[in-house]
């Protein structure tokens, strides 16, 4: 049985709008902060690039040296625009950049520019698979702002050394609705975020380097119940330990409640070591930004001009691409999708198709054999032995007959191990050509029959099993070259 | 030559310059002498001849070129208020004591690159938050200590401020000119107290690039000599756009402001509101301003009666607002990139708390703590947002009388320059003494005052000339003519 | 209104000041006398009213400019640092900063 569906009605009967865990629905919402893969920072002209040495990418203005001031960076605009069409969001005409007040000797000029009461990007929503149920997660809003310099604890004796190469770098921090039910469909919904930031280029998606920076807000109830009081677990930055850290925030949770603690509101880490969150120390003014319109920055102004010719620039986007390929080649939703994972994924498909592949061969072949493989190698498709047209010529060959898929197993290790390249010269090599000659065929059969007469005996009785049988010889006697099709046919004839 | 050569003003040395009866060396080495001669004044806070004189000699070989630009080798000073590669910079400040800006404020630049060769950095307010110049806390050149800057026209008495080191130099002749920044007045306040001549022109008109920031919607650079002529010359090198640096500049081409000047004022409409002459203007003032209208009139002037009815609100909605965007821009001011870090603390919040209250002084952390106070959680918008409005009220207000009137006249202060320490320690005090200049400020307006005579205690006035947004030329050209036809700005003072 | 001096101490922290006793004390009064000048504010009506952020939009509408994403910044870290109070191998130091 499918889950509980999450809809408004549902919440106003009291009735769960996901799965339970021990009586308990979980309520996610999720922030998410994207670096963009502009050149230049957001409000200066140092570079955005990753791993420089120390300080050397922070120019006057990201040090906020006395006297200087922030000028906007195109790029970072229209990054955010592509995003908001990209989800289908409204982009603002105008929207205003705010200063939020707090000291941090990571924040140069000690308060952040950011967007608060007008953001750039505005509503739209993000729709996935869990499993091979369609899901939808609403947005509540993307805004602009810009990344903190980093604080280095390790080297130094009771003292931080402060990098502020990254202040400056360009961010979009995507916030959802609470609209997420479990685990698997807030990672679900990360992953599809990921692949849409990268698949349109406004993000390289490194989660590793930070590029890509997940904050979590997780709070449980009993069904109807009103919203819990929720904890936010900041800085994930691997889907491994987003999966991690929310199970044990859950279950965390729903064991304090049992135990009759009321769950405060926080800001946790997520431990990889320990599989643990802890709160953060919080600051205790935290809640006080003093956020105002940043006097040295006149309000952002989008034309809609400029937002058509951003639109006309933009690739196909991953669903509508998988609808194309459940329309035009038939493929299931699910396929579709397993094939719209990522656009080289899904250029590789397109060129086998091109090929001359058989659409849903090509799809099986990609999700099933090369999909397995690239796993266990753990390379992606780009670096796959195995390129599109060679997929596409073994396809043909099983297509037209040449070979069983048995037999194009055996062909496709040899292109993937790089035995060998060439379809047709691996066939002939291994000589794994069907036999299509009849009067061979027939001889081979007849021998069969010849020294089976017990299977003909059952098979005559009506027993399939026997059929089976002297198929298998043939088969066998035929060093698996015959069609197995043909052997059935003839068979069939010759028994009468 | 040399023993007049502090009588002639930009012009006059610009023109002695370039026909090389003098040479820049010659010059400069003149006015040092001067500064060193007249360091109790307290005008300056760094000297420095070595670099004075290399620039000179540069200004003289572009000159013996034959292609020297328009103020080669005219020596001016600046108000420490804008960052100097060449000198330190310290706004005032102990928090930036002896810090050395790796680039040129765009104002001191511009300057440069017309050929002006740098006396030296000037006495100002701390951070410019001052009307009276007594808030200084670094030690003036020759002195032990900080000291308030005095008035050369009595040396008991205050210069005004913020820009008080530039106002009283040019008085003492020990500049032919200087730069200025008003915010709230501190251009048009201490010329008016000096008798110079000093103009802040429209908001957005010169670069905010490189000025210590104080209130960021408000700050203007502006240029302080003894005639509208010299003004309207360095006006012209300061102005323009600078579209790279600063968000906030206004993208109009430069203009020559000298080839207005002589423009006929017949007919011209002098607005005169009611509320510049209310009770709380001194009976000297009054006197003067009243000569000063009577004698535009016999220069073709018309003198019409206007309104601006939200004059004194003027004072709250301008430090609502100054002081809630200098608590944010002075949040850079930590202890950690630059500037002053206290000696022992426990940990981070308590070098935080040690650095800012030692490096700040009082009228500084003052206005820190208002600022902070209307932008902290639940006031913003009775606060903030409301000083916001009514400055559109204010705006508004100007527009209006713009429909009866071509400028606005008035007194540039209330009274004379008082005594030191005369205004204890009552802020308020200095608040209210600033309000014939804050209407324009709120508005963005330029304005600019001029030597009008003297009142009580034989004390200078200024009178106040208010013009329409970019209407910088005008003013010049009104302020010009006047002193074409009186002699107060050629007045110096006893023993100069 | 008037703030009291448990608002100077919220107030003192958020700005990181370390205000003496009798400082916070003075202060107190300065500043509720400031705020006495802001009651006539407050008391405008200002219904309908835009707020004027940039003053010259009072008569022109003034939108933010837009830069070409370049990096042009050399690397001019020696200099940048020159003023700070403490450096080593090109990092700011400060006391630990603990999360």
């Amino acid at each position: 049985m499918s889950d509980p569906v999450n809809t408004f009605e549902a919440q106003q009967e009291g009735r769960p709008t996901g799965p339970l865990v021990q009586g308990y629905e979980v309520i996610i919402g999720f922030e998410t902060h994207a670096q963009l893969s502009t050149a230049s920072k957001i409000f200066s002209r140092a570079s955005t690039a990753f791993g420089a040495e120390p300080n050397t990418q922070a120019c006057a203005v990201d040090l906020a040296l006395p006297g200087t001031l922030p000028v906007m960076n195109k790029g970072a605009v229209e990054r955010a625009i592509q995003l908001g069409l990209a989800l289908g969001s409204t982009i603002a005409p105008r929207s205003v950049f705010a200063r939020k007040n707090y000291f941090y000797p990571d924040l140069p000029k000690g308060y952040q520019i950011s967007q608060f009461e007008i953001p750039v990007v505005q509503g739209g929503a993000v729709s996935f698979f869990v499993g091979d149920e369609s899901k939808t997660v609403r947005l509540v809003r993307a805004h602009l702002e810009e990344d903190a310099g980093k604080s280095l604890h390790e080297d130094f004796i009771g003292q931080s050394g402060i990098d502020l190469n990254r202040a400056g770098t360009p961010l979009l921090e995507i916030v959802t609705e609470p609209d997420m039910r479990s685990t698997a469909e807030a990672v679900a919904y990360a992953k599809e975020l990921h692949k849409i930031v990268t698949w349109i280029g406004i993000c390289d998606g490194n989660m590793q380097e930070g590029s890509f920076r997940c904050d979590a807000n997780v709070s449980v109830r009993k069904p109807g119940a009103k919203l819990g009081t929720r904890r936010e677990i900041k800085n994930l930055n691997s889907f491994k330990f987003m999966q991690q850290a929310i199970d044990y925030e859950i279950r965390w949770q729903i064991e304090e409640i049992e135990d009759g603690r009321a769950i405060q509101q926080a800001t946790v880490l997520f431990d990889p070591d320990t599989g643990e969150t802890r709160a953060m120390r919080t600051k205790e003014d935290a809640a006080d930004y003093r956020y105002f319109p940043d006097p040295d920055l006149p309000p952002l102004a989008i034309a809609q001009e400029w937002i058509e010719r951003v639109r006309s620039e933009m690739p196909e986007l991953p669903r509508a691409m998988a609808e194309r390929y459940v329309t035009t080649h038939g493929l299931s939703a699910y396929d579709a999708a397993q094939l719209t994972q990522s656009v080289a994924l899904a250029q590789y498909f397109d060129a086998a198709v091109a090929a001359g592949a058989a659409p849903k061969l090509a799809s099986n072949w990609i999700t099933g054999e090369i999909a397995r493989r690239l796993n266990a190698q753990d390379i992606a498709i780009g670096e796959a032995p195995v390129d599109a047209a060679q997929l596409a010529k073994l396809i043909v060959r099983i297509g037209d007959g040449t070979i069983s898929n048995a037999a194009a197993r055996q062909v496709f290790d040899a292109l993937w191990t790089g035995e060998a390249s060439d379809v047709d010269a691996v066939i002939e090599a291994k000589g794994l050509k069907q036999m299509s000659d009849s009067s061979a065929l027939e001889t081979i059969i007849d021998g069969v029959l010849a020294t089976n007469e017990k299977n003909i005996a059952e098979y005559r009785a009506g027993k399939d099993k026997a059929f089976n049988a002297l198929v298998g010889q043939v088969m066998k006697a035929s060093q698996g070259k015959a069609n197995p099709a043909q052997v059935n046919a003839l068979l069939k004839t010759k028994l009468g | 030559m040399s023993a007049e050569l502090h009588q002639l003003g930009v012009a006059g040395l610009a023109k002695a310059l370039a026909t090389r009866e003098v040479s820049a060396v010659e010059a400069a080495g003149h006015f040092l002498k001067r500064i060193a001669s007249h360091q109790a004044l307290g005008a300056f806070v760094a000297v420095d001849g070595d670099v004075t004189l290399a620039q000179a000699r540069a200004a003289d070989a572009l000159i013996a070129k034959g292609d020297a630009p328009a103020l080669a080798g005219v020596p001016i000073a600046h108000k420490d208020i804008f960052v100097t590669a060449d000198f330190p910079t310290t706004a005032g400040s102990r928090m930036l004591a002896g810090y050395r800006s790796p680039f040129n404020a765009t104002v001191v630049q511009r300057l440069a690159d017309a050929g002006a060769v740098t006396l030296g950095k000037l006495s100002c307010d701390e951070f410019a938050m001052g009307s009276a110049n007594e808030n200084v806390a670094v030690p003036a050149v020759g002195a032990e200590q900080a000291v308030p800057v005095r008035n050369p026209w009595d040396t008991t008495r205050i210069p005004g401020g913020s820009s008080g080191g530039s106002a009283a130099a040019v008085a003492a002749r020990l500049a032919p000119a200087a730069t200025g920044t008003d915010t709230g007045g501190s251009i048009r306040q201490p010329a008016s107290f000096c008798g110079i001549t000093g103009i802040k022109p429209t908001y957005g008109r010169a670069s905010r690039y490189g000025m210590v920031a104080f209130a960021s919607s408000l700050d203007q650079a502006g240029p302080m000599a003894r005639s509208a002529e010299d003004c309207a010359l360095l006006l012209s090198a300061m102005c323009g756009p600078d579209l790279d640096r600063d968000s906030t500049s206004i993208d109009r081409p430069a203009e020559d402001y000298s080839r207005t000047l002589n423009g006929s004022l017949e007919g011209l409409r002098i607005g005169v509101p009611k509320e510049f002459l209310g009770d709380g203007v001194a009976p000297g003032v009054r006197a003067a301003i009243d000569a000063a209208l009577a004698e535009y009139e016999k220069l073709g002037a018309r003198r019409v009666a206007v309104t601006l009815p939200r004059t004194e609100l003027s004072i709250p909605v301008y430090y609502i607002l100054a002081a809630a965007e200098a608590s944010s821009n002075l949040s850079r001011f930590d202890g950690v990139k630059f500037g002053h870090r206290a000696k022992d603390y426990r940990d981070l919040a308590d070098m935080y708390g040690k650095t800012r209250e030692e490096g700040f002084g009082d009228e500084v952390k003052r206005r820190i703590m208002i600022g902070t106070y209307v932008l902290s959680h639940g006031y913003y918008d009775a606060y903030y947002l409301q000083a916001q409005k009514v400055r559109r009220m204010i705006a508004d207000d100007f527009q209006q009388a713009f429909k009866d009137c071509d400028v606005i006249a008035g007194p540039a202060a209330p009274t004379v320059a008082w005594k030191l320490g005369e205004h204890g320690d009552d802020p308020v005090a200095d608040y209210l003494a600033d309000i014939f200049t804050l209407p324009a400020s709120l508005a963005g307006l330029p304005g600019m005052s001029l030597p009008a005579g003297f009142g009580e205690d034989g004390m200078p006035v200024g009178l106040q000339l208010i013009g329409n947004y970019f209407a910088e030329a005008k003013l010049l050209n009104a302020a010009h003519r006047f002193q074409q036809a009186t002699d107060w700005h050629a007045r110096a003072p006893e023993g100069i | 209104m008037s703030l009291t001096s448990l608002d100077i101490a919220r107030i003192a922290t958020l700005a990181r000041l370390q205000l003496a006793p009798d400082e916070s004390e003075r202060m107190l009064g300065q500043i509720n006398g400031f705020f006495d000048l802001v009651e006539t504010m407050r008391a405008v009506d200002t219904t309908g009213i835009e707020p004027l952020a940039h003053p010259v939009a009072a008569i022109e509408d003034i939108t933010l400019r837009l830069r070409a994403d370049v990096a042009s910044e050399p690397n001019n870290r020696d200099a940048n640092q020159k003023s700070a109070p403490a450096v080593e191998r090109g990092l700011f130091l400060v006391p630990k900063v603990i999360e």
